[in-house]
């Protein structure tokens, strides 16, 4: 049995190490890859020496085409599992074990770790909270269960959903609540699992500037064209 | 149509088939994307020289006076042409991610093979590549 640990990384020289060698600490049979989304600066060099495997891309394209380059990587070498985390140290590594549970014994085929049902977990800001509100209440109205946190990159999945999100149906631009509705809708079963969420202490966000409006209403549309296409497996 | 205006609409028309052509010919425009430009300006030059038919389609879409039906066309080609541009953008990008994340996968492959060729441990391409 296969399992390897996505971690994508944009300029997260300062911390990547430590979040390798925490994912490493945590669980150390499994493969731990470092996905550098073009950094500028020690990213994939502290990652490599931490003990990760590294891919570099030539510059950056994003979170979405980072963590979809893993996914290919997994798909390729025969991976059966896969958990993804990100690399700035908001995600508690000591919940990989737990979300990968219920995807090994094939109780369902993809966790989401939620913030919001594990207590100790940071409060984002009230814009936050009222955006993710709406597109949980939208996901959950939709897919016909209860989700929490339908923004979180703290999940894992089995060998199924990493083939599905090597093809163009994986939404490269803010994967969140669209991909849930997705993958809903083309038979994967998912549920939630409680984990414990840090707030970014540097305060780097892709949730910047006006990237909130423009994340909800690309959301909003990528849902609604979701709703439109035809189901694919 | 004033007579002063007729002729400056067919040189504008011709004008930009000939530039277009040109483009074509010398590999600076490709094929699929003259095809707008030229269809636009062939309709335009044949509703200047047959302007009973331009005048009955300003009548048949309420628009006040032929020249208006004209800017609305000039218009709506531009939309088209914008719309024809973002498409291929689209494609354009995504064809840059897929080559992108080739492009990653293939070249840690190679450092992996090149270093167990020289017998080392396959892992991180960082220390070559960074």
């Amino acid at each position: 049995m296969k399992i390897i640990v996505i971690i994508p990384a944009y300029n997260e020289g300062s911390r990547i190490a430590e979040v390798v060698s925490n994912v490493h600490r945590t669980v150390p049979d499994y493969d731990i890859l470092v996905v550098n989304d073009g950094s500028h600066d020690s990213t994939a060099s502290s990652a490599a020496t931490a003990g990760a495997t590294v891919l570099s891309h030539p510059f950056n394209m994003g979170y979405g085409v980072a963590i979809q380059t893993g996914y290919k990587f997994a798909y390729a070498k025969g991976y059966d599992f896969l958990a993804q985390i990100d690399g700035d140290g908001q995600h508690d590594p000591a919940y990989i074990q737990r979300l990968l549970e219920p995807v090994i014994s094939g109780k369902t085929d993809l966790t989401i770790g939620s913030r919001f049902l594990e207590a100790g977990s940071y409060e984002p800001s009230l814009v936050r909270r009222i955006g993710m509100a709406f597109f949980r209440k939208v996901v959950s109205l939709i897919i016909g269960t209860r989700i929490t946190d339908s923004t979180s990159g703290y999940q894992a999945f089995n060998r199924d959903v990493i083939r599905f999100f090597t093809t163009e149906v994986f939404p490269c631009d803010y994967p969140d609540a669209d991909m849930l509705i997705t993958l809903h809708r083309a038979g994967f079963r998912m549920m939630e699992v409680p984990v414990r969420m840090y707030s970014n202490v540097e305060g780097k966000s892709m949730h910047g500037g006006i990237m909130p409006f423009y994340y909800i209403f690309k959301m909003l549309l990528s849902i609604f064209v979701t709703l439109l296409r035809k189901r694919k497996m | 149509m004033p007579i002063r205006q007729k002729i400056f609409a067919l040189i504008v028309c011709v004008g930009v088939v000939i530039f277009i052509i040109d483009m074509v010919r010398r590999r600076r425009l490709r094929e699929e994307y003259s095809v707008l430009w030229l269809t636009t300006s062939v309709i335009m030059f044949v509703l200047v020289v047959k302007y009973d038919w331009l005048e009955t389609i300003t009548k048949y879409i309420g628009a006040g006076l032929p020249t208006t039906t004209l800017f609305i066309g000039s218009i709506v080609f531009l939309m088209l042409i914008s719309v024809q541009f973002s498409i291929k953008i689209s494609k354009l990008t995504n064809q840059v991610k897929d080559l992108v994340q080739d492009n990653t996968l293939l070249r840690s492959e190679l450092m992996n093979r090149s270093r167990s060729d020289r017998g080392g441990t396959p892992g991180s391409e960082e220390d070559e590549v960074a």
